[in-house]
């Protein structure tokens, strides 16, 4: 792989950084790359750079290699990292802030996994809590893999892990309005 | 006939539960010499002590043996009570039945048979005991210290705050050492010349403090209390007694010399003071540039001075003086890192310098009065790379040790720069960040703060090209390699003792580590004395430290100086080396292995075939000796002897254990 050079990175990908790190109030500096993130992570045995290497890159300014990345789309949210930093920095957060960017620069490290965040926030929408057969079934049709885990689907609704009919939420427009406002938000932004 | 009593201590169930003392007694009443054995269930207790006093006095015991435990544990308690008998307190055996014995052993049959062996063996050493006599040498209360650094001046100003008078011997003209140099320092960034500058003017101002600048320690003979050192005093060519440091011989002196205080970054003239606030303000000549002193042309310093203070005919001087105690506090120099790394440019760019360099470069008193500029054009660096562990941690190329200071200083200079230089960048090449003093780690997290950039990895290469350094790198927590453009690099130095400074400490006798540092006692338990009684050592003269370490250290070694003159006299240790001269073939082998020093050889008339002769014998100072007895292993002919352990004793011991 051919050498970084550090200091002949625009200041253009500085400030780009740096709104990234402030849009989620991390520091990026305070991370000492002690690796307690990587260690504690139950994705990182399938994640091309560790959680801890995204952040380096971030420090050194190597915007476009955490961009393109597969490791912030493989990261599960579970929150682990954060609960454990030493330094109390917002690694799930900021994970979440590296997809944002690298699907408005239209850059798609893992080719479908931008369709999975999409078409999750649907049943939410429509029902005001997750119904994960209408996930699926919309997953399955936009990513064109239609049959995809279907041979899971008797074992599946036999053990109750997945329902046939959403799930009844007391005040479903309650969400909508929540999930339009930030809709809207996401757009101004 | 010799009357000992022989004394087996229980010491609770520690010996008893496993050796049969009462056994154990009973077989020493059965041995040669011995008049009384008894036991007891805590010799070291008052109610054992009276014991043993009214046993001697009942039986009139002449030597005295206790099996018990350790000598080291218990061997003074008894010699002090012996004091209060008729019993000479060295005429006094300890067979050790607890630690070389019960405690090491469960069959009971075989240790109470290993304590007899033991007391026998001591009670065939106690027979042939003499009475020794511990002997008293004055204490001189006046103490050396050599090194005016902020270690010396510390050790200086606390032992002289005590009433005790100070010697503080520099070789340069002016005391302050490395800490003046300096510009600020972590974790509290107080200006270093604002907190030293006070110190030094307090120590040329002590009335209990002699300043011998420009000086050097060239003899050092006798022992502890009683150090006859000689000091040479290096010609100054200005009379430092009527000079009033008016400045007007500096000022027009024509000739100009590489400054070395600014670490070569400017010109000082051939008659100088080493630094504006330097410590005493007057000036000196530089012999080796004055172009009067070489080729007997110029002369203008004398003929300006207005009270005639210049002397071209000034001599080196020798002056002896006696003192109780001895501090080195000789410090450190940073080594030479262009000869170490050519792929550091080896010393051929302007804009790749020192850490010490830097120091000066932002000293508000240093060459460019604290702006940070590089000394190839002067230009104002926007991008700045620093490189810790420059010779350290290196065995290849330069010392293996860590110089425990550079982290700290490193993340000062970068903070420094970000501070100074608006919008510059500052990368910091480091391979460990060590932190371990109050308030460095939250600096060092400041420091990021900051904006500076912490790459983990050595630099591999630093070349130039378009004006900038480039330093090429691998960051080795992505494990890609890297590379920065600089325009100037602060290459973060190693420490190494300061040169000459092993060759002065082993003129009092103190030995250096393989790489030069001066050796302490015990690197725990005795971190400023050295095998030398008498001689201290502080500061980075003992291993690479910061300023608070350093000037901790100097107060410890003060502590320990005031320990010893707060005493009048010093009792010496009767168990020491003795000569039998007529026996001595002056082999000398004796002198090598001696490891303070005590021993020389002297030339005594002698008679041989009824004929007149001088030979060469071996003698040993007693006030210097230390009792370790490896004179008396060494010795060919066996002429010497260290009393209380005479070869005649020993084999005895040796002798008693194969005795049935």
């Amino acid at each position: 792989m051919a050498e970084k050079n550090l200091s002949s990175l625009s200041a253009a990908n500085a400030v780009r950084i740096e709104a990234l790190a402030d849009s989620i109030g991390a520091k990026l500096h305070e991370c000492y790359q002690c690796g307690k993130c990587t260690a504690g992570c139950p994705m990182a045995g399938s994640m091309d750079l560790m959680p801890r290497q995204v952040i380096r890159h971030l420090q050194l300014g190597l915007l476009d290699e955490a961009l393109h990345s597969r490791a912030p789309w493989i990261c599960a949210t579970c929150y682990t990292c954060s609960a454990r930093c030493p330094h109390d920095v917002p690694i799930s957060e900021l994970m979440e802030a590296v997809r944002q960017q690298a699907e408005r620069a239209g850059i798609r490290p893992i080719r479908r996994s931008h369709l999975f965040t999409k078409y999750f926030l649907l049943p939410l929408k429509w029902f005001g809590k997750n119904h994960e057969l209408t996930l699926t079934m919309f997953y399955n049709l936009a990513s064109g893999r239609v049959l995809q885990h279907f041979s899971y689907l008797p074992a599946m609704l036999k053990g109750s892990k997945l329902k046939i009919f959403p799930a009844r939420v007391k005040n479903r427009e309650a969400v909508r309005r929540l999930m339009e406002n930030c809709e809207r938000e996401a757009e101004r932004i | 006939m010799a009357r000992t009593g022989v004394i087996i201590c229980h010491c609770g169930s520690n010996i008893a539960s496993v050796v049969d003392v009462e056994r154990v007694a009973l077989a020493a009443g059965q041995m040669p010499g011995v008049t009384y054995a008894a036991t007891n269930k805590y010799t070291c207790s008052i109610s054992g002590q009276d014991m043993i006093k009214q046993a001697i006095a009942e039986h009139e015991l002449d030597r005295l043996v206790i099996a018990s435990c350790t000598p080291r544990m218990h061997e003074t308690t008894f010699r002090k009570m012996l004091t209060k008998t008729s019993i000479n307190p060295y005429m006094l055996e300890i067979a050790n039945i607890r630690e070389q014995c019960s405690w090491v052993h469960t069959d009971k049959e075989k240790a109470t048979e290993k304590a007899i062996d033991l007391v026998h063996m001591a009670v065939a050493k106690v027979l042939k005991d003499q009475p020794l006599f511990t002997s008293s040498i004055p204490v001189h209360k006046k103490c050396l210290v050599v090194g005016g650094g902020i270690a010396g001046i510390q050790a200086a100003l606390d032992v002289a705050e005590a009433g005790y008078e100070v010697t503080l011997v520099e070789r340069e003209p002016s005391i302050g050492g490395k800490m003046v140099m300096l510009d600020k320092t972590f974790p509290t960034l107080d200006c270093s010349a604002c907190i030293s500058t006070p110190k030094m003017a307090e120590a040329g101002a002590h009335p209990n403090i002699r300043l011998m600048t420009s000086c050097e320690i060239s003899a050092v003979t006798g022992y502890i209390g009683n150090f006859q050192v000689t000091i040479r005093q290096k010609p100054r060519y200005v009379n430092h007694d009527t000079c009033t440091g008016c400045g007007l011989c500096e000022e027009k002196c024509p000739t100009k010399v590489t400054n070395l205080f600014d670490q070569s970054l400017s010109k000082r003239k051939a008659i100088y003071k080493l630094f504006p606030q330097a410590v005493p303000a007057k000036p000196v000549i530089d012999s080796e540039h004055c172009t009067m002193l070489k080729s007997g042309k110029c002369g203008l310093c004398s003929k300006l001075c207005p009270l005639g203070c210049i002397n071209f005919e000034d001599q080196e001087d020798f002056i002896t003086e006696t003192f109780g105690a001895i501090v080195l506090a000789t410090g450190y120099d940073l080594i030479d890192w262009a000869k170490a790394y050519p792929e550091y440019g080896g010393g051929k760019y302007a804009n790749v310098i020192s850490g010490l360099q830097f120091e000066r470069l932002v000293n508000a008193s240093g060459p460019t009065e604290g702006h940070i500029q590089r000394p190839g054009d002067g230009a104002e660096p926007k991008t700045v790379v620093i490189v810790k562990c420059v010779g350290s941690r290196d065995p290849a190329k330069a010392k293996a040790y860590c110089s425990r200071a550079c982290c700290m200083y490193a993340a000062k200079h970068a903070h420094q720069i970000l501070e100074k230089i608006e919008g510059s960048k500052v990368y910091v090449f480091y391979i460990d960040v060590r932190t371990p003093g109050k308030g460095y780690e939250e600096f060092y997290d400041k420091t990021r703060a900051d904006g500076a950039v912490y790459i983990r990895g050595r630099v591999s290469k630093i070349y130039e090209e378009g004006g900038k350094l480039i330093c090429k790198g691998e960051d080795t927590l992505i494990g890609k390699q890297v590379a920065v453009e600089a325009d100037m690099v602060v290459l973060e130095t190693a420490m190494e003792p300061a040169h000459g400074s092993t060759e002065t400490a082993a003129t009092a006798g103190v030995s250096a580590d393989k790489d030069g540092w001066l050796t302490e006692a015990h690197p725990k338990l005795r971190p400023v004395e050295t095998q030398t009684a008498g001689v201290y050592l502080c500061g980075t003269a003992q291993g690479p430290k910061d300023i608070p370490d350093t000037v901790a250290q100097a107060s410890a070694a003060a502590a320990k100086v005031l320990g010893l003159l707060a005493k009048d006299e010093l009792e010496t240790s009767p168990m020491i080396s003795v000569v039998d001269a007529p026996k001595c073939s002056g082999c000398g082998f004796c002198e090598q292995v001696c490891p303070v020093k005590a021993i020389s050889m002297v030339d005594v008339p002698s008679m041989y075939n009824g004929k007149r002769v001088t030979r060469t014998v071996a003698q040993v100072n007693s006030g210097l000796c230390s009792g370790c007895g490896a004179c008396s292993a060494a010795c060919r002919t066996g002429c010497i002897d260290l009393l209380g352990f005479t070869n005649k004793q020993i084999l005895e011991e040796v002798d008693a254990l194969w005795q049935e």
